[in-house]
């Protein structure tokens, strides 16, 4: 189909005579097309057309397998391929997380969307721009190196001659290899990048007329919903809908397995019929004690160890330092909580499945719904809508399976919304995690040595996370998977004798997920309080005793302007005095997984010692993420991973009995409120020719530890389980 | 027995028929209406994402009878401005850029408009006590803070 009207123009491309062949290329989907009204597109990662269309009017389509999860990065994306093509933004449209459509350019998690997915699709355009000056030099008879681009047209010095893209390519494809090698453009001619260009997306969600999954509408469409066992692992024994029946609209019930849902024509009435679902279920009591979850994790069986680094004699140097410390931290169980539940819509017509999802991981989604409902991958379609911000692998997923497991047995396009219980109840949790720590510094106050064990779920199985509905309802489906949560255990400082270790556990009481930074959030936590503990013992500034053991040029560039943009003093011993209410600041530092964003933070807060209460008043951030794409997104994202790693150091721990999670709403798992908030103060270190690194994730990390260490400084006692609750810091300022 | 509730809808008259009187008034303007800004969160009224004004009210629609918004005036996020008109709040939000994933946006926005009619000049302090349950989950507070502000002066 493709192949009519296709005018074929081959050229030669330098002198490499590497034949370059433009094609018609695909028009571009919305979220509402029609699947099979679709020709072939390649979503090869290796070919300039896997990510870039131009069409006759010059108007640009970027094909971008990485999606914005409510963070700006579809703006940062759009003016990174606008910047290298040289085409205004307003020319360039983006198609995300289709997988009929993009490539598979990885799970978007782990700050790496602007880092690996932008950089693919820079080189692409700086391919096809390269690709576009040779024809254009070809054709304006004119030296390549005498061509400029500017807003899609290529102009020759004298400003005579000149050709657009349209006219160049365009509608064809380019057929064309991503040139790694392909030139980019000198940031210094930078008109787009490094711009605090506004978000795309904010008009239309300012004014309600922007489409999250949640609003999205297919003809013909009924609702479901899930019927929840009352204990996580309960089977279900039997049911009847009588009672549904008496709900007007109502449809009818699927039943696999454990799983059963009702459906009906419009929401309310699910909602109802759900309720009216009489089921029972078997008893199931598997969880842990809450109070004595961390003797849980400590007897669960050890899978295996991992050692994350090790430098020396750790044992060694333990033995003969000067001073010797030790210390266990607790993290505790998060849900992601997003604001909005989980939702989906499934349509199966004709042998294959269309899920609109607001996946991070549609192309990890579909191979996963093509497995559990025994089909092929090709004839699995999973298009993202943007849904609220999920912070790493929620309920979505979990949604769409739902969705596509009833679509598949009704036959007609079926919405699944979620409601707040099954979100906060059922969504996939980051992990209890557990650390002890052994440390030791010399007669001149440097770290001798430094002995780290976690204690986590292990993680060595494919990234991707259980489907609740192929579970209730006993279909294949696969292992989980807690994220990375071995980066960062490893420590930044050189310190001679080191020895980190990972304990992965054969079990952990929730199905577990990645949640925003995660194991880097609970490993920075321990190792930048610990190494707190360890100034402390040395009698040194928490400031200069970082410093003291860092050798990495941008890391102490960045603990630098901290220092100013905070106006540290130096302190070897708690500042806070006597008074009830007593003020610190606290310190902490990343370099994020050890080889890129690097963060340096100072918190400040008051401690109340007859409530125990902390409120955190601000916090000074100091971040080189290397070449800044949008400061404002920047700052954003910054703000974001401050507030809400606030909410999560302070307040939030799920609370379960020995069935199931009992957290069910915002009442019984509140998140931070706006009197609450502290004040962030930002100074960007940007480096414009440096590569892009992320930051959705890496200031989150520092956050627990500043405040832990800032509560040192106030009343002198540290807080060494999060959250860092009023009854926490009483029962340890009596023990002090 | 479906019965028909009729109300003002962003100024125009609208009618919808519903099986259940007792239906949330958000399913009726999200799905028998069309309308995107009114937001489901909780179900609970704890969060914010659902509120719309009823006679000139903040309430959280996700937990109000539609039957109770017969003969009623409701105002939703698309009615109090467009993007060719938007409200100043609008604007203010636009201007700080005081959005990341959006969810709750509609309900910091309707919250925040209740409160200037009543607070046309309110202090910091002020517009975190009236935003206090309206949740936000990407940590946009600071900036929302100051779009509810420099509404309010430009309003003034």
């Amino acid at each position: 189909m493709l192949n009519e009207n296709v005018s074929r123009r081959d050229f030669l491309k330098g002198s490499g005579a590497l034949v370059v062949t433009f094609a018609v290329a695909p028009r571009i989907a919305d979220a509402q097309i029609d699947p099979t009204a679709i020709g072939p597109k390649t979503v090869a990662l290796d070919q300039v057309d896997g990510f870039v269309a131009i069409d006759r009017k010059g108007m640009v389509t970027v094909y971008s397998g990485k999606v914005d999860l409510g963070t700006g990065t579809d703006t940062a994306l759009t003016q990174i391929a606008a910047e290298e093509l040289g085409v205004p933004m307003a020319r360039v449209k983006l198609v995300t997380g289709d997988t009929l459509l993009t490539p598979d350019q990885g799970i978007t998690w782990a700050s790496v969307t602007i880092q690996l997915g932008g950089m693919q699709i820079r080189q692409a355009c700086a391919t096809a721009r390269e690709a576009l000056l040779e024809q254009a030099a070809r054709k304006l008879g004119a030296a390549q190196g005498d061509l400029v681009v500017k807003d899609g047209v290529v102009t020759d010095k004298s400003g005579a001659k000149r050709v657009a893209y349209a006219e160049l390519v365009g509608n064809q494809s380019f057929r064309l290899k991503v040139n790694d090698k392909a030139p980019l453009k000198d940031p210094s001619q930078y008109t787009i990048v490094g711009k605090p260009i506004p978000r795309l997306d904010i008009p239309d969600k300012i004014t309600g007329r922007f489409t999250y999954v949640h609003d999205f509408k297919r003809p013909g469409m009924v609702h479901a919903r899930v019927v929840r066992p009352p204990a996580i692992k309960a089977q279900l024994q039997s049911w009847n809908d009588a009672q549904s029946k008496q709900v007007p609209s109502y449809v009818g019930a699927v039943r696999k397995g454990s799983f059963l849902a009702v459906v009906a024509r419009n929401e309310w009435a699910a909602i109802k019929a759900a309720q009216a679902m009489q089921a029972s279920w078997s008893s199931w009591e598997g969880l842990p004690e809450k109070a004595k979850l961390w003797d849980h994790v400590r007897a669960t069986k050890i899978a295996r160890d991992e050692s994350l680094q090790s430098v020396g004699n750790s044992a060694q140097a333990l033995a003969g330092g000067a001073k010797q410390l030790k210390a266990t931290f607790d993290f505790a169980v998060n849900t992601h909580g997003s604001m909005g539940p989980s939702c989906a819509v499934a349509e199966f017509k004709d042998g294959k499945l269309t899920v609109w999802t607001a996946s991070q991981a549609t192309h990890t989604l579909r191979r996963q719904l093509a497995r559990m409902l025994d089909m092929a991958e090709l004839n699995v379609r999973c298009i993202y809508l943007e849904g609220s911000g999920c912070y790493g692998r929620n309920g979505h997923e979990d949604a769409a399976a739902d969705a596509a497991l009833i679509a598949k047995e009704v036959g007609v396009p079926v919405r699944v919304q979620w409601s707040r219980a099954d979100e906060h109840g059922w969504d996939p949790k980051g992990p209890p995690t557990l650390h002890d720590f052994r440390g030791a510094v010399d007669a001149s106050g440097n770290i001798v040595a430094w002995e780290s064990e976690l204690f986590a779920p292990d993680r060595a199985k494919p990234p991707a996370v259980t489907l609740v509905a192929a579970d209730l309802a006993g279909m294949p489906k696969d292992d989980a998977f807690p994220g990375n949560i071995h980066q960062a255990l490893a420590i930044p400082y050189a310190v001679p004798n080191i020895k980190a270790t990972a304990h992965w556990l054969a079990e952990t009481p929730f199905r577990p997920s990645w949640i925003r930074t995660p194991g880097r959030m609970q490993n920075t936590y321990a190792n930048e309080s610990f190494i707190d503990e360890l100034a402390a013992a040395a009698g040194a500034d928490p400031l200069e005793f970082r410093i003291r053991h860092l050798k990495d040029a941008r890391g102490l560039d960045a603990l630098e302007r901290l220092r100013k943009l905070a106006s540290w003093t130096p302190r070897t011993k708690p500042t806070g005095g006597a008074g009830e209410v007593a003020k610190g600041r606290g310190v902490s530092y990343v370099k994020y997984e050890l080889v890129r964003t690097y963060v340096a933070v100072v918190a400040d807060v008051e401690v109340n010692r007859r409530t125990g209460k902390i409120r955190v008043e601000r916090f000074y951030v100091a971040h080189d993420c290397g070449q800044i794409i949008n400061p404002d997104g920047l700052r954003n994202q910054i703000d974001g991973n401050v507030i809400q790693t606030v909410s999560r150091t302070m307040i939030e721990d799920l609370q379960w009995n020995r069935s199931t999670v009992t957290s069910l709403d915002w009442k019984s798992y509140p998140i931070l409120q706006f009197p609450d908030v502290p004040e962030v103060v930002i100074d960007l270190i940007d480096r414009p020719k440096e590569r892009p690194w992320g930051a959705g994730e890496p200031t989150a990390a520092v956050v627990p530890s500043a405040i832990s260490n800032a509560v040192y400084d106030a009343v002198g006692i540290r807080m060494r389980s999060v959250p860092f609750t009023p009854d926490k810091v009483l029962a340890a300022l009596k023990t002090a | 027995m479906a019965t028909t509730i009729t109300f003002i809808l962003n100024g125009k008259q609208r009618s919808v028929r519903v099986d259940d009187p007792e239906m949330p008034l958000l399913y009726a303007l999200r799905n028998d209406l069309d309308l995107h800004g009114p937001r489901f969160g909780c179900g609970l009224a704890q969060c914010g994402a659902c509120t719309v004004h009823v006679n000139g009210q903040a309430v959280r629609s996700c937990s109000f009878p539609v039957a109770k918004a017969a003969g009623t005036k409701v105002l939703t996020l698309e009615g109090l401005g467009t993007p060719q008109k938007p409200h100043p709040l609008q604007v203010a939000f636009i201007e700080e850029q005081a959005v990341q994933c959006g969810y709750c946006i509609n309900g910091m926005v309707m919250q925040a408009a209740a409160l200037l009619q009543t607070n046309k000049r309110p202090t910091e302090s002020q517009i975190k006590e009236a935003l206090a349950n309206n949740l936000c989950r990407c940590g946009t507070h600071a900036r929302i803070v100051r779009a509810v502000k420099r509404a309010s002066e430009t309003m003034a």
